[in-house]
């Protein structure tokens, strides 16, 4: 009996001991989250977000920065979205279990392991000087996409493998071809999870240091692009060069903070719509 | 007819399928292809940048002098050939800036006529002499010798401890320093990141009720989905003052900063790999336990973690790998000295922070930027082992 209420004691401090911990890992993401909104949010307004940097990026906005940074999300994904899906859709509902797929599959997950400053250098070795993009809007989108593509396949997979079968089988029982019944009943029906899936890339693609160091991003242009062969300024690059290498790095920290509250947000507000999403849609599929 | 347009169709899209889904093999390929084409060169090309020579008297017997011996020379820390093997001569170091030492103006000529013979006569006079010349003041009639210079090779390049990329007349290119700095940074990483994450994991696998996990789960994906520089950010500002006031250092931005940071950041992927491992445990082997009466404590210790572990080294090598790869937030806060770290109170600097950091400034095709090169084949190796290695768990536990 005494042995069985000690095992009891124990069981129970290493439970609560495990919990606090979770709440510790839970208590630095609300720290982290909390600091740069807290900092960040007085430096927010109108003018910031609409703004050209001035005074060596001391005052002003960061325009420019946000603009490049929709450049690239939307050049990468114009890019990455197609070829991500089409091949998840290859991967998950033409092949069978046999060594190409399993050989695609792994180059897959090497993809997605690779670090991201080796693209950085693969994309400024191919796009920037082999096929001489330069430093380019164009350069960094293409070396944005490849990173996102692992993620995009993954969640892709995902989506189309949580349509049962049997709708599939009943779909070619009803004399639909392969193609007929990908369009019209695989892919509506795992059209939220794959949208979450886009979200969450664009999410990665905008706060993306590494890659966009030698193929597009720009110090400082007080010009917006105007082609997709123009440099641009990129948030992530603006605040590694607001925090490391500004001119005058304690006039342009209140910049620092306001330009990691716009990435913060990108994150937050892509994190919470694609969760939203998720469990939107997936109610009204098990609904059905 | 419709039916068979149909059909061509049909055809048309597998191909267009096939096409997409080889992106990413040919992608991984390419990356292996162009990493090695720019970095391999390195290997078997001088240490010094052509359009120089080094000369020595036509008595020297040193057949040929490395990068380091060349470094130590000019730093005056080796002053005799006996040193490196040769006579017994001390090293007298000769640039064209040393010109008006020996000679004078009138003595070379109004357009340095006289400066072919000059430095002949030099180098005829003086058995012990080194002579760094640019190619256009090599004389013709040459009274010395050119002597070679030790290539560049792996091995050097793997275990060499002094990375200076960039110095006059003898660059360094040793990585063991960066290499060191890395495993450093990720070990002390995989320290922070592992109790704290096997501990989560274990609590939302098998603790926490299902609204628990269900707010914990989203707070995991925010913590992976902060962008790295925003990581480092934080800790520059916060991190850093924090460390360098409570241990009293110069400066904060040490391998503890990166560590913690990276700690950080290797959770999600920690917490999330072994969630999923320990709830592979099948329900019949946790309820044998339960019903043997051991308590849920004993069952996690006992039975859910051992059939687990497998899927928890995988999650600890890709925790590793993640830390291994990061580089914005170290770049920020590891202050990037490239010497081998003794405490973790000291400035350290990683492989992709070199990379990041070093790359804008090397001009395109030369040593230094073949270096930084061979530096990512280097880190894509390591990854692709991290990688293999997790598969290779992960398909041992399959069959």
């Amino acid at each position: 009996m005494m042995s069985f209420i000690h095992k009891r004691i124990k069981q129970k401090i290493a439970f609560s001991i495990f919990g606090l911990i979770s709440m510790i890992v839970v208590g630095i993401l609300f720290v982290i989250l909390g600091f740069i909104i807290f900092r960040g949010i007085s430096v927010i307004n109108w003018g910031f977000l609409t703004q050209m940097p001035e005074e060596g990026m001391t005052k002003g906005g960061i325009f420019p920065a946000i603009v490049g940074t929709l450049c690239l999300i939307g050049g990468s994904m114009i890019f990455a979205f197609p070829i991500g899906v089409l091949s998840a859709i290859y991967l998950n509902e033409y092949l069978k279990e046999n060594w190409l797929k399993k050989f695609m599959r792994s180059m897959t997950n090497n993809l997605a392991g690779i670090p991201s400053i080796v693209f950085g250098l693969f994309g400024m070795a191919l796009f920037v000087n082999k096929l001489k993009f330069g430093d380019s809007i164009l350069a960094g989108s293409l070396t944005l996409g490849l990173l996102a593509l692992p993620v995009i396949i993954r969640t892709t997979e995902e989506a189309l493998k949580s349509v049962p079968d049997h709708l599939r089988i009943g779909s070619y029982a009803l004399g639909a071809t392969k193609l007929q019944t990908i369009r019209r009943v695989v892919l509506p029906i795992s059209a939220p999870n794959i949208i979450t899936g886009l979200i969450l890339s664009i999410s990665r693609v905008s706060g993306e240091t590494a890659p966009i160091l030698f193929t597009v991003a720009a110090y400082f242009l007080p010009k917006l692009p105007h082609s997709m062969f123009d440099q641009a300024m990129a948030l992530p690059y603006h605040l590694y060069v607001l925090t490391t290498s500004g001119t005058n790095m304690e006039a342009s920290r209140p910049m620092a903070y306001g330009t990691a509250f716009v990435l913060i947000m990108i994150v937050l507000i892509a994190n919470l719509l694609a969760n939203a999403f998720r469990r939107y849609f997936g109610k009204r599929n098990k609904m059905n | 007819m419709n039916r068979k347009r149909l059909k061509i169709f049909e055809k048309v899209f597998g191909v267009v399928l096939f096409s997409s889904s080889t992106v990413t093999s040919l992608t991984v390929l390419f990356i292996i292809v162009f990493l090695f084409n720019e970095g391999i060169g390195l290997f078997n090309s001088t240490p010094v940048e052509k359009k120089y020579q080094f000369i020595v008297s036509n008595n020297n017997t040193v057949k040929e002098l490395s990068s380091k011996q060349l470094k130590d020379i000019f730093n005056y820390d080796i002053t005799n050939w006996k040193q490196l093997g040769g006579n017994n001569d001390s090293i007298l170091l000769f640039t064209i800036n040393d010109l008006s030492t020996y000679f004078t103006d009138d003595e070379l000529g109004a357009n340095f006529e006289y400066l072919p013979s000059k430095i002949n006569e030099l180098i005829k006079k003086n058995p012990g002499i080194l002579a760094y010349l640019s190619d256009k003041y090599v004389p013709q009639h040459l009274e010395g010798h050119v002597i070679p210079l030790t290539k560049i090779s792996i091995k050097d390049f793997v275990t060499g401890t002094e990375w200076y990329p960039t110095s006059e007349p003898a660059p360094q290119f040793g990585v063991l320093p960066l290499i060191l700095g890395t495993l450093w940074v990720s070990f002390g990483a995989i320290l922070i990141a592992l109790p704290l994450g096997l501990a989560t994991a274990i609590f939302m696998a098998e603790v926490a009720s299902q609204r628990l996990r269900n707010i914990l789960k989203p707070v995991i994906e925010l913590l992976a989905g902060i962008p790295s520089v925003v990581y480092g950010f934080f800790g520059l500002v916060v991190l850093v003052p924090l460390i360098q006031q409570l241990f009293n250092l110069p400066v904060g931005e040490t391998a503890l900063a990166g560590s913690i940071i990276l700690g950080i950041m290797a959770l999600p992927t920690i917490i999330t790999v072994s969630e999923d491992a320990l709830r592979t445990t099948p329900t019949s082997l946790k309820e044998a336990s339960l019903a043997l009466g051991a308590t849920r404590w004993q069952t996690i210790t006992r039975v859910t973690v051992p059939y687990a572990r497998s899927g928890i080294t995988a999650a600890s090598i890709l925790g590793i790998g993640r830390a291994v790869g990061e580089t914005m937030a170290v770049l920020m806060v590891t202050g990037n000295a490239g010497v081998i770290p003794h405490t973790f109170l000291q400035p350290v600097r990683t492989i992709p922070a070199t990379i990041a950091a070093e790359l804008g400034e090397s001009s395109y095709g030369g040593l230094h930027f073949k270096a930084l090169f061979a530096l990512g084949i280097l880190l894509f190796l390591i990854t692709l082992i991290i990688n293999t290695s997790v598969e290779l768990i992960k398909s041992r536990k399959r069959s």
